[in-house]
């Protein structure tokens, strides 16, 4: 579709309308001498020398495709169905910008709504917006939803510190200027504690609490009675949780969870170097009017005919302006759609598999690695596809020794948490195979000692 | 338009029975709001309003607007079912479609049924 269908009349009939002779009027204002500066650029090269050029510099890189990698820390390296590119490349879909007109975009509205229905079976919600860029802005969503639901009548938001360093960045940011107070936030608090922690921070002035789930550190705990603590004393929770996990562990709505985020990255979208990703967004149908982003709901059309249409949008700031309960009015519909067609192709039991499949390969590496000197679980708990691992020493050493043989070793906790200096999260997905697993417990095994 | 007289009107919209202490949003303004689907009352029972306070904030497919109190008092009743059934407010906007109920009601500033009537005329134009 042309997004800016002007013809050469109406472009002269809207000049016209305010008064301009012509379209380098409209400029006037930046100085001459800045319109057109001179940029250097070295002499033009052809295609294929381009082509060329661009080649060598994207050898420079390095990737998870010839190195073996055990880095997760919420992107984790999946195997991504060829179909997704295929279905994601198509010119109906392959646009920078989302069209949500239901008169044009059946296509986009119902691929969409497939989405949404995936997401809320997926975290066992009743509702899923349409995305959000990532799962640190749909976290820090999540404020904004009790913000909006207590109305200021309760203004404390207690965060686990083991909800991702990077999320809980966000949401200090999102919140500045709310006054809000943040309790539970703290990198150096004991991360042995488990939930309950956080039940004696919630009092009658929370209005949400936001765990991870699995935690940072790969920990799988059971939230259901925190999530109860929580709501006698009538705050909501917010769990992030990790899309594969949910497939194999009980999911947050099961835990009665008022809202469940997380990142989608996992579910059919490459790691890239770090974005663009995609955050998903699920609620109870009783908050709906205070979720943040766009909402595709089924409808019928005037022929009878099933379809899709953007619903509720009157809570949204294009139309609710400074009253609305967010600034978002978009999604992230391409990354949203490569989610859906992810989980469509692997299905109910193969994404179990996929999500088994890491877990007893973590848990694999995990027993081989304990094994070596000096080296050890930090941790007691059941723990999903990731778990911190101390080596005793500085992670940046191990990391490089890894490196230098062909493995892109574990996140240093030491750079978040100060009590985890010398360990190193781990993270182990299908893409790794029992070979690369025993390489890399060998190469570790050059370094260990007690 | 229904512009029943007894009621006293703003000009943003909402009426105040001086009888009973209700409040609401009047006919005209359910019909420029088209269909309502979705109503939250901004105030509780024992909230002491002054007039022009927000007392509800109304969605309809294509619009949304906040209810500012039409009198000032404090809030003896609310509409619970409006929650359930927002439509109430396009079919009934005097009757079942009542938010709040105050004691010792004072109007702000309400015009008669008269006035308004000739209000939302002009604004016809």
């Amino acid at each position: 579709m042309t997004y800016i269908p002007i013809s050469p009349n109406e472009r002269d009939a809207m000049l016209e309308t305010i008064g301009v002779k012509k379209l380098a009027d409209l400029f006037d204002a930046v100085p001459a001498k800045h319109r057109f500066p001179e940029l250097n650029l070295p002499p033009a090269i052809t295609e294929m020398e381009a082509a060329s050029e661009l080649g060598e510099l994207a050898q420079a890189n390095e990737s998870t495709r010839e190195l073996v990698s055990f880095l997760g820390a919420g992107m984790y390296n999946h195997y991504i169905p060829s179909v997704v590119d295929h279905i994601l490349r198509r010119g109906e879909f392959y646009t920078a910008y989302t069209p949500y007109q239901p008169e044009i975009s059946q296509g986009t509205l119902q691929a969409i709504f497939e989405y949404q229905s995936l997401m809320s079976a997926l975290t066992g919600m009743e509702v899923s917006n349409a995305s959000h860029y990532d799962g640190a802005t749909a976290a820090a969503e999540a404020v904004n939803l009790a913000w909006a639901v207590f109305r200021g009548k309760r203004t404390k938001v207690v965060v686990s510190p083991t909800v991702h360093p990077q999320y809980r960045e966000v949401i200090r940011t999102y919140t500045q200027g709310m006054d809000l107070e943040l309790a539970g936030d703290n990198a150096e608090a004991d991360l042995e504690t488990g939930p309950e922690a956080m039940t004696e921070l919630v009092d009658d002035n929370t209005m949400l609490v936001i765990v991870q789930y699995p935690d940072f550190f790969g920990r799988v705990y059971d939230y259901t009675k925190m999530i109860a603590a929580a709501h006698e004393k009538g705050a909501l929770v917010c769990v992030v949780a990790n899309p594969t996990a949910l497939a194999m562990f009980k999911t947050p709505g099961a835990m009665d969870a008022d809202i469940v985020v997380g990142e989608g990255q996992p579910l059919g979208i490459p790691m890239w170097y770090g974005g663009p990703s995609l955050g998903f967004f699920t609620t109870r149908k009783k908050y709906v009017h205070k979720m943040a982003g766009r909402l595709v709901g089924e409808t019928v059309d005037n022929r009878g005919q099933k379809a899709y249409v953007l619903t509720l949008t009157a809570r949204e700031q294009h139309i609710k302006r400074e009253r609305a309960t967010s600034n978002i009015c978009s999604n992230q519909g391409l990354l949203a759609l490569a989610s859906a067609v992810y989980l469509s192709l692997v299905g109910k039991k193969g994404f179990r598999q996929v999500a088994e499949t890491c877990y007893h390969k973590a848990h694999y590496a995990a027993d081989q690695l304990s094994k070596l000197p000096g080296m050890g679980l930090c941790f007691t708990e059941p723990y999903f596809h990731e778990f911190a691992l101390c080596v005793g020493q500085p992670v940046e050493e191990v990391n490089q020794h890894l490196l230098d043989h062909g493995f892109i070793g574990g996140y240093d906790l030491g750079k978040d948490y100060p009590t985890l200096k010398d360990h190193m999260l781990v993270a182990v997905t299908e893409m790794n195979s029992k070979e690369e697993i025993d390489a890399f417990v060998q190469v570790l095994a050059e370094v260990a000692h007690d | 338009m229904n512009t029943p007289s007894n009621l006293q009107y703003t000009k943003n919209d909402e009426w105040f029975d001086p009888a009973t202490g209700a409040m609401g949003l009047t006919d005209y303004a359910q019909s420029q709001l088209s269909d309502i689907v979705f109503v939250e009352l901004l105030v509780e029972v024992g909230d002491t309003v002054a007039a022009g306070d927000p007392i509800a904030s109304v969605e309809s497919v294509k619009a949304s607007a906040e209810t500012y109190a039409a009198a000032a008092g404090t809030i003896a009743e609310i509409n619970e079912a409006l929650a359930d059934t927002p439509e109430v407010l396009n079919s009934d906007p005097y009757g079942e479609g009542w938010m709040v109920k105050v004691e010792g009601g004072e109007p702000g500033d309400v015009m008669d049924a008269a006035a308004y009537e000739k209000f939302c005329e002009e604004r016809e134009q």
